[in-house]
């Protein structure tokens, strides 16, 4: 561990691995979350208990506070929108009207003076719904006649995107050997350890709401609660404190947010809610519940030549603000290829509407599905070509840059091929498959998995527009003060939540500016404070909000370079900046950083016009996007009698581009890779026919506990990115992408001995017992 | 609503005398009626462990037990760990180790991890991941928490 006192001068604190400027009020119970906030009404929301049906009759104890949606008048509905890809803009009302979607939906608020007493009134709210059959599978709610979940969606299709490059059906004929998949990828929910929690007030003196609650993104949510209720955005401000984790849950807009606005301007009172885990799993977003059908056209040397994919997204009953949608099916279909040289492609993606409870982001959006489903393909297509699953990667993986993709994306300079070469390096192949053969012949069964893939990240609004979002989020702002005492304050719009954002930001403003990271605060989250941003989501904050962090910072530099030499009556270039001072070089004579900030504000007259009073810049940034790169290695053993899966290793070999603070950054890989662990065997929301959730408590949904996670090898390339001032990537996601792949594949290699092939995730111990019941049958 | 009753509870040594129903569980008694929102609350179904603190030396998830059976009983929680402006070992090596990241779940491994090493210092390794695997982490992927209440370990045995 690095000691934080600065050393020398030039880049002092990027890259080093200091601890975190987060931690010490997090360990000691002194994080400010959410529900650690009192309030003089408390609300329980009243959830369909069925999946779809008509609503006859609310009714509740005489004189008890409840609101239904006869209430909300003037209260206009959440309509996400995007202009492409022959959206169908459906409707959520606040609280259901008329019909119910989804087992979950908000019907009614039961509203009292404690928590407990709100949950008794809503005990004995009921609702008489006339029940109608719902539609709970996507191919389901595809099939002809299927019954119409939203009168703006005759097909229950809300969006369907189709690509063909030119070209495609001659190459694709010309295929010496077509390899397909039908991948199927379960349902999750991202499940932060903080459920979500909401906390609305009052303030009299000037009639302002403050909402405090547990997001991603507290300006939008300011943006989209003032439209939906007709306020003045500045009369509503949004406070993220400390956030309990997100995973992309976090980052879209809830009903029940909306809802406690409304009521603490009706009661002109504070009113707060916290969600349990129930509801949690059954009615916050859901994720990853995707079919996908994928064909690839390989030539005589295994080289890929075009690949065919049908991408079938269940998107649950409503769509999600701000992305729609439209974020899980067209992601998938623009970054299917992956990190594969191909450029004939043909998709078509569709976004599926059933009764189930609305999909939304969770972190890698598809990409763990569509890596999946591509590098399940790959050991398939290795299979058929005889030829071993590396060396069909090797055949195939971009190697020059920068590269263009079928879809039109630019991929800059990566480390596909040198990653992969570095894991098969570590994790010794040869020597694993030698004990393969001796365990196999004592009736042990393991196995090697690898992914490979690419991870787009810190992308800006032109990839955002590009998918029609009527809402297009991508720039970053930061307001970079120094104040007359000399300490640092940056205000950024990003909303980090558990990212350690504010330490590597001010390990980029320390290294600008001179000063030790720990006389910088990073403010973010409260839209009173920071400027306008889009929160934290998509690996962008590092990249983005890092790099309006850095251009603030050089600005105040320059700024007190100026003052520098102003001060020292020397010139700019003979001035080092460093350890909270400017030096003139080779001289002792030097002015605190501390001094100068005092003069920028109290001594102007001194400046003669020269320098603006002050010492504040800004910086905004809104780049491309840049791609990340990993390869996962997984080694399992399955035991074929209870299907169980252990994994034994899981070597990681990434490249994030430079890296600021690699304690983090590891960090984030471990992190990630746990959560693509659970995608690969275990986490699984499951309905039952009726659009019940069967898995509505966390021993039936199940996170991985440290009993399921092996150690984690992390191996590091850092390829400088060129899309991003900083030089960094973001990997915030990658863990996530590539855990599922591998470890899927690993358990696919360690049973083929039994001609099984298990394609879809997660691969539970029943899903692999009955392949192996099933070849056991047809042997 | 039901009736309340008047209880005592003590917490880091403090004495708190606070009404409550006898339905209400000693979570929400720690945070609501006691002020020490430190405990956090995950699952409310004893699973992922958020709010475990120390009960007469045991760790305890205090979302399974009720207010007045705590009564009389020694509470720890993350708020006592602490020693004035001294933290203590396992919050410097989750510091140290980078053993959390949002926080939410980190008091109830502290505290999970405190009661089991002043219990039996000398631990073994695979002891320790079955206590650990008690408690649920959604962002570290366990390895730097594991790491963490190792050097922990370590450090308290000086």
């Amino acid at each position: 561990m690095s000691s934080p006192e600065t050393k020398g001068s030039g880049l002092k604190w990027v890259g080093r691995a200091i601890r975190r400027l987060e931690d010490p009020a997090l360990v000691t119970g002194q994080g400010r979350f959410t529900a650690d906030l009192a309030a003089a009404h408390w609300v329980r929301f009243v959830r369909s208990p069925v999946a779809a049906g008509t609503i006859k009759g609310i009714s509740a104890p005489d004189g008890a506070h409840v609101i239904t949606a006869a209430d909300l008048s003037g209260v206009k509905p959440i309509v996400p929108m995007l202009h492409k890809f022959s959206y169908r803009p459906v409707e959520q009302s606040v609280l259901a009207d008329g019909q119910v979607r989804y087992v979950g939906e908000p019907v009614a608020i039961a509203v009292a003076a404690s928590e407990e007493e709100a949950e008794d009134l809503a005990d004995l709210v009921e609702i008489d719904i006339d029940e109608t059959a719902p539609l709970v599978d996507a191919r389901a709610a595809l099939a002809a006649g299927a019954r119409q979940i939203h009168p703006q969606a005759p097909d229950n299709v809300i969006l369907e995107g189709n690509v063909e490059t030119p070209g495609f059906d001659g190459l694709w004929n010309s295929a010496a050997k077509v390899v397909s998949i039908e991948a199927r990828s379960r349902r999750q929910n991202a499940t932060p350890m903080e459920a979500r929690a909401g906390h609305a007030s009052y303030d009299a003196p000037t009639g302002r709401i403050t909402l405090t609650c547990t997001t991603q993104m507290p300006h939008l949510m300011r943006t989209a609660i003032a439209d939906i209720l007709g306020m003045r955005e500045s009369d509503l401000r949004v406070i993220a404190p400390d956030v309990g984790g997100g995973f992309g849950q976090k980052m879209s807009l809830c009903a029940e947010y909306v809802a406690l606005v409304w009521l603490a301007r009706k009661l002109k009172s504070s009113v707060a809610w916290t969600e349990d885990r129930r509801e949690n799993l059954i009615a916050s977003f859901h994720s990853r519940d995707q079919y996908i059908t994928l064909e690839a056209a390989f030539d005589s040397n295994a080289r890929l030549l075009a690949l065919r994919a049908d991408i079938v997204a269940n998107v649950g009953a409503y769509s999600c603000f701000p992305t729609t949608s439209g974020v899980e099916p067209l992601m998938a279909m623009a970054e299917m290829p992956g990190p594969y040289d191909v450029q004939q492609y043909r998709c078509r993606a569709r976004g599926v509407l059933t009764n189930t409870c609305t999909m939304a982001a969770y972190r890698g959006v598809s990409r763990p599905v569509i890596t999946f489903t591509l590098e399940r393909l790959m050991d398939k297509a290795a299979a058929a070509f005889a030829i071993d699953p590396v060396d069909i990667r090797r055949r195939n993986l971009i190697a020059a840059f920068p590269y263009t993709s079928a879809m039109g994306l630019v991929y800059d300079e990566a480390t596909y091929k040198e990653t992969l070469e570095m894991a098969v390096e570590a994790i010794d192949v040869p020597a694993f498959r030698a004990r393969q053969q001796s365990a196999r012949a004592k009736g042990h069964y393991p196995g090697i998995g690898f992914a490979t893939f690419s991870e787009r990240t810190g992308y800006g609004s032109p990839a955002f527009a590009a998918r029609g979002m009527a809402i297009t989020p991508g720039w970053e702002t930061v307001h970079l003060t120094v104040d007359p005492s000399g300490f640092v304050e940056a205000r950024i719009g990003s909303s980090p939540h558990g990212q350690g954002l504010r330490t590597t930001l001010a390990q980029i403003i320390a290294d600008e500016i001179g000063v030790a990271p720990e006389l910088i605060r990073v403010v973010h989250g409260d839209t009173d404070t920071a400027p306008y941003g889009w929160g934290t989501f998509a690996s962008r904050s590092l990249v983005i909000s890092g790099g309006a962090t850095l251009l603030a910072a050089r600005k105040v530099r320059a700024k007190l370079m100026k003052i520098a030499s102003h001060m020292l009556e020397a010139d700019p270039e003979d001035i080092v900046l460093e350890s909270g001072a400017a030096k003139v070089a080779g001289t002792d004579r030097s002015v605190t950083i501390a001094a100068m900030a005092r003069e920028a504000y109290t001594q102007t007259h001194r400046f003669n016009g020269e320098i603006e009073p002050g010492l504040t810049e800004s910086g905004t940034y809104d780049p491309p996007g840049t791609f990340s790169n990993a390869c996962h290695v997984a080694i399992v053993a399955v035991d074929t009698e209870t299907g169980f899966v252990k994994i034994e290793r899981f070597l990681v070999a990434e490249d994030a581009g430079r890296i600021i603070n690699p304690m983090i950054a590891d960090g984030q890989v471990h992190g990630g890779v746990a959560q693509g662990i659970g995608n690969a065997l275990l986490e699984e929301i499951v309905y039952d026919e009726s659009g019940g959730i069967l898995t509505a408590n966390l021993a039936d949904y199940m996170p991985p506990t440290a009993h399921e996670m092996p150690s984690i090898e992390l191996h590091h390339l850092e390829t400088p990115s060129t899309q991003s001032i900083t030089r960094a990537k973001g990997l915030g996601e990658g863990g996530s992408i590539g855990a599922p792949a591998a470890v899927v594949n690993a358990i696919n290699d360690a049973l083929s001995p039994f001609g099984i092939q298990i394609d879809e995730m997660p691969a539970t111990p029943q899903r692999i017992r009955a392949a192996l019941r099933n070849a056991g049958r047809a042997a | 609503m039901t009736e309340k009753s008047s209880i005592t509870l003590r917490i880091n040594g403090q004495e708190h005398s606070i009404a409550v129903e006898p339905r209400r569980t000693l979570a929400d008694a720690i945070r609501e009626d006691c002020g020490q929102t430190g405990t956090h609350i995950g699952c409310e179904h004893g699973i992922c462990g958020a709010c475990t603190v120390i009960v007469d030396g045991e760790p305890v998830r205090s979302c399974l037990m009720f207010a007045v059976q705590a009564e009389g009983k020694a509470i720890r929680t993350v708020e006592g760990l602490a020693q004035n402006d001294t933290l203590h070992p396992i919050q410097q090596a989750f510091i140290d180790h980078h053993g959390l990241q949002c926080g939410f779940c980190t008091p109830g491994f502290l505290m999970l991890a405190v009661g089991v090493l002043e219990r039996e210092p000398d631990i073994s390794d695979d002891d320790l991941l079955d206590v650990l695997s008690s408690n649920l982490c959604r962002c570290t992927g366990y390895q730097n928490i594991i790491k963490a209440v190792r050097a922990a370990a370590a450090e308290m045995r000086k």
